[in-house]
């Protein structure tokens, strides 16, 4: 990715291939590259200032449905990119890709939030469950079940995101009755209207008491 | 969006020293509101200090006040126990602003420091005096129905989004920061300030300063507090019109009262007048409808918004009304 600076005199030039050339020739990538995160992370160490600058992505060691990944990422990638783009779990859906409409629910360290809003980098370490993390091999997870149920859906591309969202809201305690679920579900948009199913499926869930 | 560099900051004083070395760095939270202009282009910085090792996550309650760590959690704010009971305001307010998948996210600094919803302001292709200074305002003479019927300026007519931060106006809080230059402390009521003539700045806290906590003194107005949200659908959208009350009441004498607005200026809206009329009044309808027509005495409409004149005095009544009967 092109790196492009204004100077002092608003002239625009273009880095990156000799910041690029740089590293290829000074031979330092490989041993950048298996530098630990905590090396590369460490504001207070010199080290950290020259490393950043020399690397154009940054090591990342994440937990996703119970598989250690350790990758590289440019630092601006999404946590809904890292996933949709690099590991193919296209499960998580972009409805809007600025916080509006919830299609891109993800749980982080058993908190539901959103993917797009998220920088990966900023997930160091971190345990995520996507919609494809629910089922238990061919089984599908309480709230899958209820969802197919109860029509939970139509067009079904914001489900992902409202089941994710669903077991949170169980999980939080916010779904002690309707009215209670439809405020806290109320960051999940769904463009086929299909929320009155929606919250029978999570009520059905919730009544049902199996373990989420 | 443009790549940058990101550091994990370990102190607060290494965050602004990191931070102060650069001309184009920000501190960056929950991100809610950073990565998204940042995907905008709406700002584009060279490099972030990620602020969230920080040990700046406590809400802690102390001798007469409670202080909030400027990375606690918004839903972790909203839900705690003491919270609840004794500010129950703060906690109304938190849980009436985004959605939980948010509020799990943000931070009680990010959320003071969000920048203006007016949508010129997110359009690049437009003109907008707080994004680029001078370059016009698209807002006046143009769509303006969720902005400011106080305090705003001929440059710019945006509001303020926050919900918590009308609560905080009210419950007299003051914000705690460490920079370059060493500590300070603001009072909540002076840290967002008017337009003027340099809309760009949305608040009095220098670009290099973080953040570390918020304080609430103790109050009595945990029994009878109200926030009172007013948008375009029930849930999850921004306030057109919000009142957040606290009153301390003996039978129905009114000893002291707290009464904030949001979604109406540049800032949180502190209603100081009609707090002074409402002090040692009884609790009524005509007393509460005088002390609304009070608050909005001066407020001034650019067209699409004018409605927000007769529903601000209308959501003060209700909300006075609400903390009153409960
Ligand atoms: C779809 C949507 C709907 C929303 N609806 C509402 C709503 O109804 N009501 C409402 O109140 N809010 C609403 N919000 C806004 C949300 O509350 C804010 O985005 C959030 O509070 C910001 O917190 P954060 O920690 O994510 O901040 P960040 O995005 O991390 O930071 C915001 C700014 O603050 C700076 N910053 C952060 N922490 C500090 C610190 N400690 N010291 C110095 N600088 C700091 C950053 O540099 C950045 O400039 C909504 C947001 C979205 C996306
Ligand atoms: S109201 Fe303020 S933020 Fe909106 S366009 Fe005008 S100057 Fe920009
Ligand atoms: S894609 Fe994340 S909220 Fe819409
Ligand atoms: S099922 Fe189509 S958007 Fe919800």
């Amino acid at each position: 990715m092109a790196v492009k600076k204004t100077n002092k005199n608003n002239e625009v030039h273009d880095d990156s291939n000799s910041r690029r050339d740089f590293i290829k020739k000074s031979g330092l990538f490989t041993a950048l590259a298996l530098a630990p995160p905590s090396l590369v992370m460490a504001s207070e160490s010199k080290w950290d200032e020259k490393i950043a600058s020399y690397l154009e992505t940054v090591p990342l060691s994440i937990e996703i449905n119970g598989t250690k990944h350790n990758l590289n990422i440019e630092p601006r990638t999404t946590l809904l990119d890292l996933l949709r783009e690099q590991l193919q779990l296209t499960g998580t859906k972009k409805g809007c890709d600025h916080g509006q409409c919830g299609a891109c629910t993800v749980h982080v360290n058993g908190e539901r939030i959103l993917s797009c809003l998220s920088l990966a980098t900023m997930q160091q370490n971190a345990q995520v469950v996507t919609i494809e993390g629910l089922s238990k091999g061919k089984k599908l997870h309480p709230m899958q079940e209820a969802f197919i149920k109860n029509d939970g859906f139509q067009c079904g591309y914001c489900t992902p995101g409202q089941i994710m969202s669903g077991i949170a809201c169980i999980k939080e305690g916010h779904a002690n009755n309707r009215d209670e679920i439809k405020e806290y579900m109320s960051g999940n948009i769904c463009r086929c209207g299909a929320y009155h199913n929606i919250v029978d499926a999570i009520m059905e869930v919730k009544e049902g008491g199996k373990l989420i | 969006m443009k790549n940058f560099q990101i550091i994990k900051a370990l102190t607060s004083a290494s965050a602004v020293t990191n931070l102060s070395k650069e001309t184009d760095a920000k501190f960056i939270a929950g991100g809610t509101n950073l990565v998204d202009l940042m995907k905008k282009n709406v700002t584009a910085p060279d490099k972030l200090v990620d602020i969230n090792t920080l040990d700046l996550k406590k809400i802690e309650f102390l001798s007469k006040k409670v202080s909030i760590g400027a990375l606690a959690k918004n839903t972790q704010v909203a839900e705690d126990k003491v919270i609840k009971e004794k500010f129950p305001l703060l906690s109304l307010a938190l849980a009436a602003g985004a959605s939980q998948q948010i509020r799990n996210m943000a931070s009680v600094g990010g959320n003071m420091l969000q920048r203006t919803r007016c949508p010129y302001f997110y359009n690049t292709d437009m003109p907008c005096n707080k994004r680029v200074p001078k370059s016009g305002c698209g807002a006046i003479g143009g769509s303006n129905r969720m902005h400011a019927v106080f305090g705003a300026s001929e440059s710019c007519i945006a509001v303020h989004p926050s919900d918590m931060c009308v609560a905080l106006a009210a419950l007299d809080a003051t914000v705690f920061v460490e920079g370059p230059k060493g500590k300070r402390k603001i009072e909540f009521t002076d840290f967002h300030r008017l337009p003027g003539n340099t809309p760009e700045k949305d608040n009095v806290l220098d670009a290099k300063e973080l953040i570390t906590s918020v304080e609430i003194p103790e109050n009595n107005f945990a029994k009878n507090s109200h926030y009172l949200k007013i948008r375009d659908r029930s849930s999850y959208a921004f306030a057109l019109v919000s009142v957040a009350v606290g009153l301390d009441l003996k039978n129905n004498l009114i000893n002291d009262v707290r009464l904030a607005m949001g979604g109406v200026a540049h800032k949180p809206w502190r209603l100081t007048e009609a707090e002074k009329f409402l002090k040692g009044k009884t609790v009524s309808e005509t007393t509460f409808k005088q002390a609304a027509d009070l608050a909005m005495k001066e407020a001034k409409g650019y067209g699409e918004n004018n409605f927000k004149i007769t529903l601000g005095t209308n959501a003060i009544i209700e909300a006075l009304t609400i903390a009153s009967s409960k």
